[in-house]
């Protein structure tokens, strides 16, 4: 049988270093605000024959877009994040750059929003998070009403959530920094999409733990729990199995337009399934035999 | 035994007539044909305006919106616009209008009709050459003469020389107003202006006749050009939208800009047309993956499953095309989300089922309880998702983005059928193989003895 618990720290200390470098990245690099939070204009533009992103920066850089984002989308098609332009002057620009780059440049997206829009759309999506991971406290303190200290089991799936969310927050930076990807309404989207499914995982895993001790499988609660966890472990698998394979394929194939939608999605499924395993249930552990040494990463083996 | 032959008749009837609306997909079933596709994946184009309502009463503001909602509504039918959208929506006192146009290829012009103020304004000089508002008295009041007194059945004449005419007759303030004001200015001229701007003729020429006669009932004017004048008619026709619309900006105090749309996206038709092809080949391809992966580990089961899915799939797309929703990119992706998750279930029970024929039980009974110890945790996380998707519908209304309610949408209607199929038919299926004894070899099931 898998020792899942006698292995806690290593998880803690991968996800610590996970996370570190993520507000590390968050404090030096910071995260690229799409259209959506930042306002102005986006649009994709589609070269044939396609261009270099390079030549297509330089170009911009040249016609005074020098502050411009662009994301390459792939098959010719490039995401530029610039300051509020009509469609009536972004359809000039197209057609300067494609005259410039010896190409054909159409705009096949249009996006305009008001900056004012911007920083009210960011609140409200950062009331729905906040309102997400609130409910589903709620909710698990409430399913797991019949247990002893059920506060306790939603506490741990929430810091398991918002571990999940951190490190998707901080690859997303490191991405912004590395290939120019914005955060949008959508990336919000993912976001809380990848909260439900992550507390999906931890209720399955929280469900078999309920079940294992009110059958008293075993007096030490820290057996009961990995014996939980190795039986939830093909389920868990499997789950996360056949999500992936569709989620991939959408990533692959499913064209520029959810790419990074689809990231964050992929992302948020295996991070969600690791912290199910990995982060929630060894935090029950933890808090039920007080090793509160354990979470600290470095700290010394206390058993 | 017997009620299982119900559910069984239950179900196949309902995948029949699933299977029925939706092969071929544009089969009018209760009037409704074809998928309702979103904008980002038929093309179009999506406009959020503020409107300024700080000159209107605020008990009549809701009133005043609906009826801004209306003129629009005319305005874009007379484009010929297939099946717009227009909205009101109202957020902490700020009125906005959000408008989609399905399939429109020239924004510009969308935006031209949605945005300008039609009100024709009739202006007089005064002692400096200024053109100010020309005013009359009606009901002891002074009113300012306006196309706002038109009746609504302004049409395009031609005069001897073919060229376009536009007439319009005056309600009874307007006739009013018209006698006195004509009456007034014989041998001099009468402007007619658009918001600020005079109306401008075919050669470029400001509009400004000469009054030759008390002009009582109707009215023409000349010197536009054709587009122009038909433009103009239809307009006026389609009502005057009685409060400026465009966006704030911030700023103490905060600006009014007319015309400027607060969202704007345009989709073209043929991005549109790729992503659809696209999600088609990526759901394909990874349906097939999972289905395999389902036949390979779980056996017998995992085709039970599969079947499940099939029929999950079909009664999905059924829901789809009868509500209908309204299906954008992400929406389809919280669609093969949601198959991917609609398996969990499966694999949820059959997991359960596998551990219990492990631990000796019998087929039958080993189901039952793979079934019934499966449940909690099946419903207990599925709400979690549920939850999500609610709080997203709810954002998705704050913002511009419709496509953040498609996501939410289908992908809670997928995980609700999820449940359902996977209770119902999964469960009934099984019930059924195992009661007739077809198949009694343990391997099938995936399990070692």
């Amino acid at each position: 049988m898998i020792d899942f618990i006698g292995k806690k720290q290593w998880f803690f200390r991968i996800s610590a270093i996970l996370i570190v470098v993520g507000i590390i990245s968050l404090a030096v690099f910071g995260i690229k605000p799409g259209t959506d939070f930042a306002g102005g204009t986006s649009m994709t533009l589609q070269f044939s024959p396609p261009v270099e992103q390079s030549q297509l920066r330089e170009e911009m850089a040249k016609l005074g877009y020098d502050k411009a984002t662009i994301q390459n989308a792939g098959g010719g098609n490039f995401i530029i994040h610039v300051s509020e332009i009509t469609s009536g002057k972004a359809r000039e620009l197209a057609e300067t750059l494609g005259t410039e780059l010896d190409s054909q440049a159409r705009i096949t997206d249009y996006y305009l929003a008001s900056p004012r829009v911007g920083a009210e759309t960011a609140r409200n999506a950062g009331i729905a998070v906040i309102i997400a991971a609130v409910a589903m406290l709620f909710y698990i303190v409430w399913a797991f009403r019949r247990m002893p200290k059920p506060f306790r089991w939603g506490t741990c799936a929430i810091i398991a959530l918002v571990h999940d969310v951190f490190i998707i927050v901080g690859i997303f930076s490191l991405l912004g920094w590395l290939a120019g990807v914005e955060i949008d309404a959508m990336f919000i989207t993912g976001l809380l999409a990848v909260v439900g499914y992550s507390i999906n995982n931890t209720v399955v895993i929280f469900d078999r733990i309920r079940e294992n001790v009110s059958k008293h499988i075993s007096p030490d609660f820290a057996e009961t729990v990995n014996n939980s966890l190795v039986e939830t472990l093909g389920r868990c698998a499997n789950t996360a199995l056949t999500t992936l394979f569709v989620l991939l394929a959408l990533f692959l194939f499913g064209g520029a337009t959810i790419h990074y939608f689809v990231l964050v999605l992929l992302l948020g499924v295996i991070i969600g399934t690791y912290s199910s395993i990995c982060i929630s249930s060894q935090l029950l552990v933890v808090w039920e035999k007080r090793e509160w040494r354990a979470i600290l990463p470095f700290a010394k083996r206390t058993a | 035994m017997s009620r299982n032959i119900y559910l069984l008749i239950f179900i196949l009837a309902l995948f029949g007539f699933a299977l029925w609306s939706v092969v071929p997909l544009d089969r009018n079933v209760f009037g409704r044909q074809g998928l309702r596709l979103g904008l980002d994946l038929q093309g179009g184009s999506y406009l959020v305006y503020e409107a300024d309502v700080t000159a209107i009463d605020t008990a009549n503001r809701d009133e005043i919106m609906e009826g801004v909602k209306g003129v629009i509504e005319r305005r874009i039918n007379a484009l010929g616009i297939a099946e717009p959208i227009v909205a009101v929506q109202k957020q902490e006192g700020e009125y906005s209008i959000a408008i989609q146009l399905p399939g429109i290829a020239d924004i510009e012009r969308a935006k031209e009709m949605v945005g300008r103020v039609s009100l024709l304004e009739f202006r007089e000089q005064d002692e400096e050459g200024n053109w100010i508002p020309t005013t009359g008295t009606a009901d002891g009041e002074e009113l300012v003469l306006s196309s706002k007194y038109f009746k609504e059945n302004t049409y395009i004449d031609v005069d001897q020389f073919g060229r376009p005419l536009l007439i319009f007759e005056w309600d009874e303030t307007g006739q009013e107003l018209s006698q006195q004001i004509t009456g007034r200015l014989i041998g001099e001229q009468l402007g007619i202006y658009l918001g600020d701007e005079p109306l401008r003729g075919e050669d470029g020429h400001a509009i400004a006749p000469v009054v030759r006669e008390t002009i009582r009932d109707r009215g023409q004017i000349e010197g536009l050009s054709l587009v122009d004048a038909e433009e103009l008619s239809r307009l006026l026709n389609a009502g005057r939208i009685p409060v400026p619309l465009g966006r704030w900006v911030e700023g103490e105090p905060k600006v009014f800009e007319p015309e400027i749309p607060l969202y704007e996206r345009t989709v073209d038709a043929t991005l549109g047309a790729d992503s659809i092809e696209k999600s088609i080949l990526a759901a394909g391809i990874g349906i097939a993956l999972l289905l395999l992966f389902m036949l390979l580990y779980y056996r017998l089961p995992g085709l039970v499953a599969c079947l499940t899915l099939g029929m999950y799939g079909v009664v999905l797309l059924a829901i789809f095309k009868l509500v209908p929703v309204t299906l954008t990119l992400p929406g389809v992706a919280g669609f093969i989300l949601s198959v991917g998750m609609a398996v969990d279930a499966n694999v949820l029970i059959f997991e359960r089922t596998k551990e219990e024929l492990r631990g000796g039980r019998s087929l039958g009974a080993a189901v039952e309880t793979g079934f019934n110890r499966a449940w909690t945790a099946i419903r207990d996380s599925n709400i979690t998702t549920f939850i999500a998707c609610i709080i997203l519908f709810w954002l998705g209304g704050t913002l511009g983005a419709f496509m953040v309610r498609g996501f939410a949408l289908t992908l809670f209607i997928g995980v609700a059928l999820s449940m359902f199929t996977a209770i119902v038919i999964t469960r009934t299926f099984l019930r059924l193989l195992i009661g007739s004894q077809v198949v009694t070899n343990m391997a099938a099931y995936g399990v070692k003895r």
